[in-house]
């Protein structure tokens, strides 16, 4: 029997797997009565899959469900999957979408408070508890970063400083002031007040700082030792989607050997992103969630496009959920880039609505040590948009930049190409030039 | 009376401008001026030939991206204030100057000045009237 570990919520996290699973079964019954019921468009899927709630038993016929996808959130803009109505919907949050529109998703007052407990669980498996001074510089608004670990650490009992992302130096400066105990960020940005911190002079060896809470972006195990070696901390992975939750579906535990699910809300699947099929744990495949308790937003099997696998043994924390092993890239063309998800496809929109502009592009998203990921887009120069002037191409480049960054939410640089320097490759191009080191 | 700049576009990368002058040979195409304008990223070569047509073909069919631009050739007396004399006469009909470059070689006793100007009509007007003498295609040809 493993030592008992420090836990939020003893009575989930270290629930024999067989209770789990029937609190599952019950869990699923009930969230699939609720979009049959209430939500017009899952109805008429059931019904296309030719599944009455009736059908679904216990958790093994999950698998009788049909999937969920981006698009069908695409098609339902922006509240046609919502389960509650607007009286009840506490929260609006909007991610990227692929096209046109973005990914819109709500919440209850319960859901609000099921997300707090599930990054209470997250904090609290890196060992964080009531009095601790928690920084959280993931960005505060639309994106669920910011408030998702707000709410959670104050639910913990923590000393929430909500600096949100940038100004570096004064989030140095506010750790050492404040003897900041956890970090909450992106694990690029991570390095970016590592290093802030070491041209202030400023050693974490000698301050109160204990472990950081990373997610949000793709990483490795050697960016893990690189930010426990500048910022003297544990470093542990969270994982989240806004169609899910946000931060708070899986987390590490000290153990780094992977993320615990919170698998009472959310249960995952692992496919064959080709066939749909189920792969045994221990296999890669696309990660697929159901929310098993969420009220505004109940997805059923939805399709992330994370790639990852489920590991089968135990933990050796003791914790029972399962857990999964960090996600190592994409069943499709999405980038994610300091938290915000990006998709090719979003830039070609923009540059087909720039005059003169041909969607000839490349993306080439670099990680330079020590800074935030960056995103250049490169984008041929047209007959049309060539002027022998400067002047007018860099207004055209600010143009684009503009636009571009508008559409994205996320600042990005352009750089003007020449025409078919951009590689084609049996007419459908090559769009994305990823730089990034993330091999484990 | 205008000369025909070609301008192309020149990504910052070894090797480009050796491709843009031995396309030209290859062309027949005899380079007269040029001024190279450039940024971080990329720069735009201004070129006045004795061929224009001809080297448009033929840089375009090399797959750069080039076009034709209206321009003035302008001789100025080859002596100080030779150049500040025929800016004067632009700057007092209020006629913004985009870029100018010189040519290399002196026709008789006169520089000659390539000048990129908002209003090719106006320019030429007052130009004439400050008594510059502006060149076309054909005198630029034989310098």
């Amino acid at each position: 029997m493993p030592k008992e570990p420090y836990c939020w919520d003893r009575e989930i996290e270290l629930m024999a797997p067989k209770a789990l699973r029937e609190l599952q079964s019950q869990r699923l019954r009930e969230v699939v009565a609720r979009v049959y019921e209430g939500v017009p468009y899952y109805r008429a899927k059931l019904e296309a899959a030719g599944v009455q709630p009736g059908d679904i038993r216990s958790i093994e016929d999950i698998t009788r469900l049909p999937f969920t996808t981006k698009a069908d959130l695409r098609d339902t803009y922006p509240f046609g999957l919502f389960a509650s109505s607007m009286e009840e919907v506490v929260r609006i949050h909007v991610s990227s979408g692929t096209t046109g529109k973005p990914t819109v998703v709500g919440y209850t007052r319960n859901d609000v408070a099921m997300w707090a407990e599930v990054i209470a669980r997250t904090l609290a498996g890196g060992g964080a508890h009531r009095g601790d001074v928690v920084q959280n510089s993931y960005g505060y608004g639309l994106f669920t970063g910011g408030l998702g670990l707000h709410y959670g650490a104050e639910r913990l009992g923590a000393s929430v400083i909500p600096t949100s992302a940038g100004q570096t130096q004064r989030q140095v400066q506010l750790m050492v002031d404040f003897g900041t105990t956890v970090l909450c960020c992106t694990p690029s940005y991570a390095l970016v007040i590592g290093e802030e911190a070491k041209g202030m002079g400023v050693d974490f060896a000698g301050l109160p700082l204990r472990v950081g809470f990373f997610g949000a972006e793709p990483w490795s195990d050697t960016m893990r030792r690189e930010i426990e070696a500048a910022l003297s901390v544990d470093a542990l992975d969270i994982y989240g989607l806004s169609e899910i939750i946000g931060p708070g579906v899986a987390f590490e535990c000290l153990q780094k050997g992977g993320l615990h699910i919170n698998e009472d809300h959310f249960y995952p699947e692992v496919i064959n992103p080709e066939t749909g099929e189920p792969v045994p744990a221990g296999q890669p495949g696309e990660l697929v969630f159901t929310t098993l308790t969420k009220e505004a937003l109940p997805l059923l099997r939805y399709r992330t496009r994370d790639l990852t696998y489920l590991l089968p043994e135990p933990c050796p924390c003791g914790r029972s959920s399962r857990r999964m092993k960090r996600v190592t890239g994409r069943s499709d063309d999405m980038l994610i880039i300091r938290g915000v998800n990006v998709f090719p496809s979003q830039i070609e929109e923009v540059l087909m609505g720039i005059e003169g502009t041909t969607p000839n592009y490349l993306l080439v998203v670099d990680r330079k040590p020590h800074q935030m990921d960056e995103l250049e887009v490169q984008v041929e120069v047209s007959e049309r948009t060539f002027s022998d002037e400067i002047v007018k191409l860099e207004a055209l480049n600010g143009k684009i930049r503009k636009a571009i960054s508008g559409a994205l939410g996320l600042s990005v640089s352009v750089r003007l190409v020449e025409p078919k320097t951009l590689e084609r490759s049996m007419g459908k191009a090559k769009r994305v030039m990823d730089r990034r080191d993330l091999g484990a | 009376m205008t000369a025909t700049q070609i301008s192309v576009f020149l990504e910052n990368k070894s090797g480009r401008l050796a491709e843009v002058t031995s396309t030209l040979a290859g062309g027949g195409v005899n380079i007269r001026a040029l001024s190279l304008a450039e940024t971080i990223d990329y720069g735009v070569l201004r070129l006045i030939v004795d061929k224009p047509q001809a080297a448009t073909q033929a840089l375009a069919r090399a797959g750069f991206t080039v076009t034709e631009t209206p321009v003035i050739a302008v001789e100025i007396p080859d002596r100080p204030g030779g150049l500040a004399q025929i800016v004067g006469v632009l700057t007092q009909r209020g006629l913004n100057i985009e870029y100018c470059y010189a040519f290399v070689a002196k026709r008789g006793d006169n520089a000659v000045v390539i000048l990129r100007v908002d209003s090719v009509e106006a320019a030429e007007a007052a130009l004439g009237e400050g008594g510059a003498r502006v060149l076309g295609s054909a005198e630029l040809g034989q310098l």
